[in-house]
């Protein structure tokens, strides 16, 4: 709700005004525009500039370059409210700047940040991740993209692949092999977009239609080192902070997504009549939307939590990883059982719960797949040790 | 220059309506608020002579004192300081809100006050008329464009009539209400509710202003409207075209 009620302990007046204003922004710029970008393949620009008019852009990065500073759940609220579109490929569009930019903000020069950091988070130019490689995704510490040094350069030869925000970004955030083999040998280098030797490919997906989607070639491409960020081959620990940030960030997401299909679904339980009553009277339906609202209470009770706990400067990796898939199990239950409960409705294009469908996937092998996510707490629990 | 700028705190018209057991307002329990939309157009407008000619924009409104949460959002879409008249709607009819405003105009000596030209709760639409006609302020109401010209002396407003566009000139100060074409609002942004977290809000009781509280309209009662009628299905034109004349009696 917007009325200005409180939600709950960890919400302040200030962080409802925020979520009122993001609301009717999203209601009015972005939803009713959604069928028509996902049919386009494509959301205009024009809308980075626009969603940082109002903060959305600068919102958690630093405030000489351009950003405001603020706790983590305007962080949530941002991505939940703007998940209220229906349209995840719009949400990791136009916040893919999210993994994008805060290895900028935390391992480059201040040269560079003043440079770059601006530009981004008022919505002037495009910033994406790319770390997976058409050999390799999860297993970070084999990439073999690789970046030589010549002169005050650097020369960059692989591939990049299922990169968000790959076929319009001015600047790409990747991970390439400066070093030997191993973790110990990769590094972190800023690429911008006009560089020669990079070339782009798009590609098609499941879901998430409106963001584009590229695997980048890079053949011999030029990069001058002082976009390198941090030292050489010391990237290998930046990319796994930025996936903590992602991994929240997603399993935001899916709480988000999950909600709307289970509003969807309630709404047509209550119209829809069967056999002389409405669906939400036969009580397996009602059934099904108690264990959507169960899975979401409990998603929401735990990202409220570790929210808290990054807030008060954890930063516990084990509980992350979890997070993520707890969310997108919620996500594909809700996602499943709504459109089970809009039957004939729920498999046509313009429900919200058929894109959300497509969109459980994405989710649950992006930013580190499910297996990675439990592997990474058993490890980070110390059970192995 | 400096303008008062009103910001009525309305019930979402997204939300669902309905009619407590007193039958006279509406429950308020369960219900979205948010800033009447003309309000919205009148500070945007202020916000916009902010820019053009460095004025001071001050936010005020009357209600409960959730009608701060209203002021604030004024004053994070950029307004710089806030006035808030707490009082129950119930106590309020639109004569003693315009007499209300103009005992704020005596505190404030604004150049312009902008006020939306209606809520969209009550549609009352007299407000404004009413606080020109006690402060004897020339007014412009409905305004689909403001210009302030000769030095800021004279408000050139266009106003939407029947059938076409008016535009007229009133001597400042003067009282000027707000169509919805007039602009487009801005959203408060995030560092803008940062911001109007720090901002001044002045608060007042409708009993500090000396006002006779004696209203001249009392609500007897409100009733939604009826519920639709199921619809007939009809098998061809011609029985259609015989029902919209023998039953419906419109043809």
């Amino acid at each position: 709700m917007s009325n200005g009620r409180i939600r709950s302990r960890y919400y302040t007046k200030e962080h409802e005004a925020f979520r009122s204003s993001l609301r009717r922004f999203v209601a009015k710029e972005i939803t009713p525009n959604i069928p028509t970008w996902e049919e386009a393949g494509r959301f205009p620009r024009e809308l980075y500039a626009k969603a940082a008019n109002i903060g959305l852009l600068a919102l958690g990065f630093p405030e000489e370059y351009g950003g405001t500073s603020v706790d983590g759940f305007y962080q949530l609220i941002l991505t939940e409210e703007l998940s209220r579109c229906g349209s995840g490929g719009l949400v990791a569009g136009l916040m893919s700047h999210g993994i994008g930019a805060p290895p900028i903000a935390s391992m480059a020069t201040a040269e560079l940040k003043a440079e770059v950091l601006p530009r981004i988070l008022s919505g002037q130019s495009i910033s994406a991740l790319a770390i997976s490689e058409p050999g390799g995704g999860s297993d970070v510490a084999q990439l073999r993209t690789t970046a030589k040094r010549d002169g005050d350069s650097y020369v960059v030869n692989g591939e990049k692949t299922f990169i968000t925000s790959g076929m319009r970004a001015d600047y790409i955030t990747t991970a390439v092999r400066t070093g030997g083999e191993g973790m110990g040998g990769v590094s972190l280098l800023l690429i911008p977009g006009d560089s020669s030797g990079l070339s782009r490919t798009e590609l098609k997906k499941m879901g998430w239609w409106c963001s584009d989607t590229a695997t980048l070639h890079f053949d011999d491409c030029r990069v001058p080192s002082r976009y390198l960020l941090g030292p050489e081959n010391a990237g290998f620990m930046g990319i796994m902070q930025n996936f903590n940030n992602e991994r929240l960030f997603i399993a935001v997401m899916a709480w988000a997504f999950a909600q709307l299909c289970f509003e969807e679904a309630l709404t047509w339980a209550k119209d829809r009549k069967t056999f002389g009553k409405p669906l939400i009277r036969h009580q397996v339906l009602r059934h099904k939307l108690v264990d959507m609202r169960t899975a979401l209470e409990g998603t929401r009770a735990s990202l409220e939590d570790l929210t808290w706990r990054v807030d008060q400067g954890e930063w516990p990796v084990a509980e992350v990883c979890m997070m993520k898939n707890r969310a997108t199990q919620c996500m594909e239950l809700c996602a499943k059982e709504a459109v089970q409960i809009l039957g004939g409705l729920g498999y046509m294009q313009g429900s919200i719960s058929e894109r959300v469908y497509r969109e459980t996937k994405v989710l649950a092998i992006g930013g580190g797949a499910e297996e990675i996510m439990k592997e990474l707490a058993a490890r980070q629990l110390g059970w192995l040790t | 220059m400096k303008i008062l700028v009103t910001a009525k705190r309305v019930v979402d018209p997204d939300s669902k309506i309905q009619i407590a057991d007193t039958q006279t307002s509406i429950e308020l329990d369960d219900v979205d608020f948010r800033v009447n939309y003309f309000c919205e157009n009148a500070i945007e407008a202020a916000l916009e002579l902010q820019d053009e000619h460095d004025a001071e924009v001050v936010v005020c409104s009357i209600g409960n004192e959730d009608a701060i949460q209203t002021i604030r959002t004024g004053l994070a879409m950029g307004g710089d300081r806030g006035i808030l008249v707490e009082a129950e709607d119930e106590v309020l009819d639109g004569d003693l809100v315009a007499r209300t405003l103009a005992k704020l105009y005596e505190q404030e000596k604004p150049d312009i006050f902008l006020l939306g030209k209606q809520a969209i709760d009550g549609d009352s639409n007299q407000v404004g008329q009413l606080l020109a006609e006690y402060l004897s302020l020339p007014q412009a109401c409905f305004a689909s464009n403001i210009d302030i010209i000769e030095d800021g002396a004279v408000a050139r407003v266009e106003r939407e009539v029947d059938g076409g566009i008016e535009t007229i000139d009133v001597d400042l100060p003067c009282i000027i209400t707000a169509d919805l074409r007039l602009n487009e609002p801005r959203y408060a942004s995030l560092p803008g509710i940062m911001k109007a977290k720090r901002k001044k809000i002045e608060e007042f009781e409708l009993d500090d202003l000396e006002l006779d509280t004696t209203l001249k309209v009392v609500t007897r009662s409100m009733e939604l409207p009826a519920g639709r009628q199921a619809g007939v299905m009809v098998s061809d034109v011609d029985e259609l075209v015989n029902k919209l004349k023998s039953e419906a009696k419109v043809l």
